[in-house]
């Protein structure tokens, strides 16, 4: 049996059918709708190359079933950028070397954006390396993408813009 | 992974009325329960989403003074709440310890509580395995071991339960709301999880359409908020499961230990509550002769399984480790690295 799902992918409102409910977010943004920045890696959860947020939480999008987040908003490496406006962890990934061939680096960047808005790690490197452990860099650029991490929080934090809000969540009383 | 049936549930009567047929199985975020599918040892033939039933995400101080942690709850959310990590800080210390950020955003408390074995030998479908196959024996016996249960093994299993949640949580005598075809019920997490003895398929006290509806910390668990911490050794700096884990909390007066809970992680197919352990503990000074008195408690009746031995004498010395650390008090601020056993005091590094 056929589903259809509402999703908001990078702010655009889409009614999906979703004919095989076997199929995991991430073969939906790649497969259905195209949007190959997600990488897939694992496909196990393990890795973190298929990061992207789901109603602003980052999430492995390789262990989500798509039918089940009907109604969700997702952002994607795709729409991170305004136009040719980057977005300042993606600009920061680039000033500090965060990468080399590349493959994981939507995933690491969707996942700092995430760790970003958390905002549980501060200017802490060795938060910032713990809140990271879900992504692997098999080139091993991690050096550069904590100190890219750091930098980008902190341009977020202290000049927040509306397009690129840093949003840290609050908790809530138990 | 095989085809199955898709319900939402969108009301708890029906979530259990669909979830009762054979072959079904409750669907939250799936982030345990997809991975099994993809690789065969799941193979459900229903998935019931549970993630729209209403109020099931809820974390709730009662009346009593008890603290209901709904079915849904994220791990994230549980261990970033401030009222419940000053609460129950060592509870919040084994969230943030166990897994990656991405999968404790989307992990929920009862699912982490259903999380199945990381065995490797029941994760790879061509290994012989009774949990998976009853029957079928036990690849693991004989096998690679190192990371095998050393408390409560049987011949016909000697897997592990992974949860670093469960640990501190059963050491607060938390307990499990249940729903199902015949009304709702409630056990100690402890009873929770079943021994394997010659039924390891059995895994836990769930009866067929049965679901977990909620956590229940008692209202005395907040009351060792001063002393507890959760330590887990692992073999990657991060983002691995225990090899061993200790969760503490400690009830001081007068500088002697007024009550004293102690349970340990990784070492056998449910969390481990070490109750002759906290009995030797109440009313000693909170020294390294208790310590070591309790950690010998807690592992008098522990066996190798295969190649592991060394785990017992590291969950002995753990245990030694945990309690000193927790008698010191709790950190004003969790560590760098939750969890880290080796991290300098007073604030751990990521090492």
């Amino acid at each position: 049996m056929s589903f259809d799902i509402v999703l908001t992918v990078n702010g655009t409102r889409r009614t999906i059918p979703i004919p095989d409910p076997r199929t995991t977010l991430l073969d939906l943004l790649r497969e259905g709708l195209h949007l190959t920045g997600t990488k897939k890696g694992c496909d196990r959860g393990q890795c973190g190359a298929c990061t992207v947020l789901v109603d602003g939480r980052r999430i492995n999008s390789c262990l989500a079933l798509a039918v089940s987040l009907d109604g969700a908003e997702v952002l994607t490496i795709e729409g991170l950028a305004e136009g040719d406006r980057l977005h300042p962890v993606q600009e920061a990934f680039i000033a500090h070397d965060g990468f080399q061939c590349g493959f994981c680096t939507p995933g690491q960047i969707m996942s700092a954006v995430g760790l970003i808005r958390e905002a549980q790690a501060g200017n802490d490197p060795e938060r910032v390396r713990e809140a990271m452990s879900g992504n692997l860099c098999r080139c091993g650029a991690y050096a550069g993408i904590t100190e890219a991490v750091l930098e980008a929080q902190a341009a977020m934090t202290q000049a927040p813009t509306s397009q690129h809000p840093a949003s840290p969540r609050q908790g809530e009383a138990a | 992974m095989i085809p199955f049936e898709y319900v939402r549930a969108t009301d708890l009567a029906g979530a259990v009325a669909a979830g009762t047929a054979p072959g079904a199985v409750y669907l939250a975020a799936g982030t345990n329960l997809l991975d099994l599918m993809k690789g065969g040892v799941s193979r459900p033939r229903r998935l019931v989403d549970i993630t729209r039933l209403p109020g099931l995400a809820a974390v709730e101080r009662m009346g009593d003074g008890s603290l209901r942690i709904g079915a849904l709850a994220r791990n994230s959310d549980l261990a970033h709440d401030p009222a419940f990590a000053k609460a129950y800080p060592a509870v919040a210390e084994a969230l943030l310890s166990g897994a990656s950020a991405q999968l404790r955003n989307a992990a929920t408390a009862a699912g982490n509580v259903m999380q199945r074995t990381r065995c490797p030998y029941f994760t790879d479908t061509g290994s012989a395995c009774n949990k998976r196959e009853p029957g079928s024996g036990c690849d693991a016996r004989g096998g690679e071991t190192r990371l095998h249960a050393i408390l409560g093994w049987s011949e016909a299993c000697i897997a592990t339960h992974p949860s670093d949640f469960c640990v501190p949580l059963v050491a607060l005598d938390a307990l499990v709301e249940i729903a199902g075809p015949a009304g709702t019920r409630s056990v100690p997490l402890e009873a929770f999880h079943r021994l394997p003895g010659d039924a390891p398929e059995r895994e836990t006290v769930l009866e067929p359409g049965e679901l977990i509806t909620a956590l229940v910390l008692p209202p005395d668990a907040a009351s060792f908020a001063g002393h507890s911490r959760y330590l887990k050794v692992r073999d990657r700096t991060s983002y691995a499961f225990a090899v061993v884990s200790v969760a503490v909390a400690l009830r001081l007066d007068g500088g002697r230990i007024a009550e004293a809970r102690l349970a340990l992680g990784g070492v056998a197919l449910k969390p481990w509550r070490a109750r002759e352990a906290e009995s030797l503990l109440a009313g000693r000074a909170p020294d390294e002769a208790a310590f070591r008195a309790a950690a010998d408690a807690a592992l008098a009746g522990a066996e190798p399984s295969g190649d592991n031995a060394f785990k017992i004498e590291l969950a002995r010395r753990l245990v030694v480790r945990a309690l000193a650390r927790t008698a010191a008090g709790t950190p004003e601020r969790l560590p760098a690295l939750p969890g880290s056993a080796f991290a300098p005091l007073p604030e751990a590094a990521h090492v």
